[in-house]
């Protein structure tokens, strides 16, 4: 099986250690993975604001990219989502047949990392150590564009010395949104101090999700209430053994 | 009394008053958060609800698939039951409607029964305006027009308010409508009821003209059907001789089965009952019982150009429940006025712009970027209307409309300019040296480190404002993913 890591330009740009964490959690796993260079982003922030003609190119960059793998890894539902529900649209938008030829082709075999661990490689338990209380913010994309269910949660549950605790109004969304974050930016704090606030109440040291755009305004509001909780990518948490 | 949306700010202003009321948020949050869980709890316990969704969402888009046909039975049959039919093109020729059939009757006043077309349209400004009074009898909508506030919720118009306020409102203002308020009234719900009963049982009795919406209109049988919980449509829709309802034509059905899953639907997502209190039917008139002249005003209003729009004409299929707005994390915190509209929330997101058009006014253009896109609306949505996949759209129309601006938005230069480095790994490649000296030199100015251990900034100049005015960020790391992957061949080096 060929596979390929879809890393996202946020975790490429920002949080490459999020990146390195899914080389080594699949490695350890037996699956070694490419990282095609061509890559870049998958144009969600394009289509969300409504600059459709703009991501078209994009779009093409992207199937580009991963033409001809058998399954592609990415660690952010929100990203997963994009590719899979909207690069059709774009596609259409376009009037490109062959493009949207090549999104139906490449789409649907893009994985968010806990449907990749659960679904196509069938493990909950990856041998991972993490002896800290931790808490889950579910994210809204995972939830509801792709159905993730309770994977996460199974994952981290698995985690040898990990104390899981329950975060108030977890399926409530956190307020980033995207560009929503900056042109609604009042309505978009209001909402993750909310979120912060339940995550402060669980006691957890560390906040734990899929989407590394949600942990960044999450944790950025924590960070600006001196809270002393960090954030971490779920793959950061399933990389980490008594070794590292 | 009476105010309007007219004017109302851009959303992202509006939200900014809306938040910096502590109070108004405290009421919000308790109202919706009781709502959502009396919903949750009853929509649990029906086995086949997502069935249950498919067949309204199906029974609703079989009706707007040939609105045409659906509208002139609906006319045909209503005629045939001896009521008047009108059509309206806009706000304007359906309140003159209103107007003329109160004037023939020389009414001073009207009782309305809570109704959104007429909010929609302004009738209760309009009919001012003509020297004519219309009551609301709603108990809330009361409270809202009491108030000469403005309703902040589809189903409960003022949910914005707590019962103190509320107490104050009918001390206040209830003397120069009507029956005036007990001078020793409570903020006791129950006393509150009692107070708003005694001053809209006068009204009545009095009134010779009604004004009603409706929540569906049965095609083949030329049925206006009206869901309340107080009683006070019962009151409005048996008492007086002469009722006007106003009709959004999105609200046909082609058959009376059709009726069958939306009354299982609507009370369950709207006030989270299994059924709701009061279900009133009339076919036109009935010699000797209930109004004996009867007048049907069909409005389209901008229905029909929603109707053209591929994308959001699922928008019609809407039912007013509210369980969207109850759900919005967004709605929660703002309220209902930020919107600027009798219909907030994410459906006011997308009904707004499809009725109106998108591209000529900022405000209307400002609503479909009023939302995270969670999704919690469509999940909860009885007619399952995608309002994210809408939303998504509409922001596309937005922009679309704006292409030909000789001066382009920074927005959009700032989006040409990002797609632009997405196009080539090699250009963001480039992009994220740039971004990695810049990290080097935050690192070396700023003094924030965020909970373990890495460097982060507390203010960033120009756009970069807007994040840190209550955010932190991470300063951007000195080597991209990608440079890693390079230096060391997957970490295998």
């Amino acid at each position: 099986m060929r596979v390929a890591l879809m890393v996202t330009c946020i975790n490429d740009a920002m949080y490459p250690e999020t990146g390195r964490a899914v080389v080594t959690l699949l490695r350890r796993l037996g699956v070694e993975v490419d990282f095609p260079a061509a890559q870049t982003c998958c144009a969600q922030p394009m289509v969300n604001t409504g600059y459709l003609d703009e991501a078209v190119p994009v779009v093409r960059t992207f199937v580009d990219a991963f033409a001809g793998y058998d399954a592609v890894v990415t660690p952010s539902g929100s990203c997963a989502a994009s590719v899979r529900h909207q690069h059709a649209l774009v596609a259409r938008r376009s009037g490109d047949a062959d493009l949207g030829a090549a999104v139906a082709e490449v789409a649907p075999r893009v994985h968010e990392l806990s449907e990749f661990l659960v679904d196509v490689l069938g493990v909950t338990d990856v041998g991972a150590y993490f002896p800290h209380r931790v808490t889950l913010h579910p994210t809204c994309h995972s939830l509801r564009m792709l159905g993730v269910g309770d994977r996460p949660r199974r994952l981290l549950e698995a985690v040898r010395g990990l104390t899981l605790a329950e975060l108030p109004a977890a399926t409530e969304c956190c307020g980033f949104g995207g560009t929503f974050a900056v042109k609604n930016a009042d309505t978009s704090v209001a909402m993750g101090a909310d979120k912060a606030r339940h995550v402060r109440e669980t006691g957890a040291e560390v906040l734990v999700a899929g989407d590394s755009s949600c942990l960044m305004h999450i944790g950025g509001l924590l960070s600006r209430q001196r809270s002393g909780v960090r954030t971490m990518h779920l793959a950061e948490v399933l990389a980490a053994t008594e070794d590292a | 009394m009476g105010s309007t949306f007219v004017g109302m700010p851009a959303f992202p202003e509006a939200a900014r008053g809306a938040l910096a009321d502590s109070q108004l948020r405290r009421n919000m949050a308790h109202a919706t958060g009781t709502i959502r869980e009396k919903r949750a709890r009853v929509v649990a316990e029906v086995p086949g609800w997502e069935e249950l969704r498919l067949t309204g969402a199906a029974v609703k888009d079989a009706a707007l698939l040939d609105l045409g046909r659906h509208l002139v039975d609906l006319e045909s049959a209503l005629r045939a039951n001896g009521a008047v039919v009108h059509w309206a093109r806009d706000a304007a020729e359906a309140c003159a409607i209103v107007a003329s059939v109160a004037h023939d009757h020389d009414a001073e006043e009207v009782v309305k029964v809570k109704s959104m077309a007429t909010q929609e349209i302004g009738l209760n400004e309009a009919l001012a305006a003509d020297g004519i009074a219309a009551w609301e009898t709603d108990l809330a909508e009361l409270i809202v027009q009491l108030g000469d506030d403005l309703p902040s919720h589809i189903l409960v118009p003022a949910i914005h308010r707590n019962r103190a306020e509320i107490r104050e409102i009918f001390l206040r203002r209830m003397a120069e409508a009507g029956r005036p308020a007990p001078a020793d009234l409570t903020d006791d719900p129950a006393a509150l009821a009692e107070a708003a009963r005694e001053h809209l049982r006068e009204k009545f009795l009095r009134a010779k003209v009604a004004v009603s919406g409706a929540n569906f209109a049965v095609a083949e049988t030329g049925t206006l059907v009206v869901v309340e919980s107080e009683g006070n449509g019962r009151m409005c829709l048996t008492l007086p001789e002469v009722l006007v309802s106003v009709v959004g034509i999105e609200k046909v059905v082609p058959t009376w089965q059709d009726l069958a899953p939306m009354l299982q639907l609507l009370p369950r997502s709207s006030t989270g009952e299994r059924m709701n209190p009061y279900t009133s039917t009339w076919s036109g008139v009935t010699p000797g019982d209930g109004p004996q002249e009867v007048h049907v005003v069909l409005l389209d209003n901008g229905r029909t150009r929603a109707l053209a729009d591929e994308v959001g004409r699922q928008a019609l299929r809407c039912i007013r429940c509210s369980a969207c707005l109850n759900v919005c994390p967004v709605y929660e915190r703002v309220g209902g006025h930020a919107y600027g509209s009798v219909y907030p929330g994410p459906i006011g997101a997308i009904l707004n712009p499809l009725m109106r058009g998108p591209g000529s006014n900022e405000q209307v253009d400002s609503l479909p970027y009023a939302s995270s896109l969670c999704g919690a609306c469509f999940e909860v949505c009885p007619v399952r209307i995608d309002i994210p996949e809408v939303l998504v759209d509409l922001r596309a129309q937005v922009v679309d409309a704006h292409r030909g601006d000789r001066v382009p938005k920074p927005e959009a230069l700032a989006m040409r300019a990002t797609a632009y480095a997405f196009t080539d790994a090699r250009r963001l490649s480039a992009g994220e040296r740039i971004s990695g000296l810049a990290g080097r030199l935050l690192d070396s100015v700023s003094r924030t480190t965020l909970p373990g251990g890495r460097r982060g900034s507390s203010w960033l100049p120009g756009p970069f404002t807007a994040w840190t005015s209550a955010r932190d960020l991470p300063n951007p790391p000195r080597e991209s993913f990608r440079a890693w992957w390079r230096r060391t061949g997957g970490g295998r080096r």
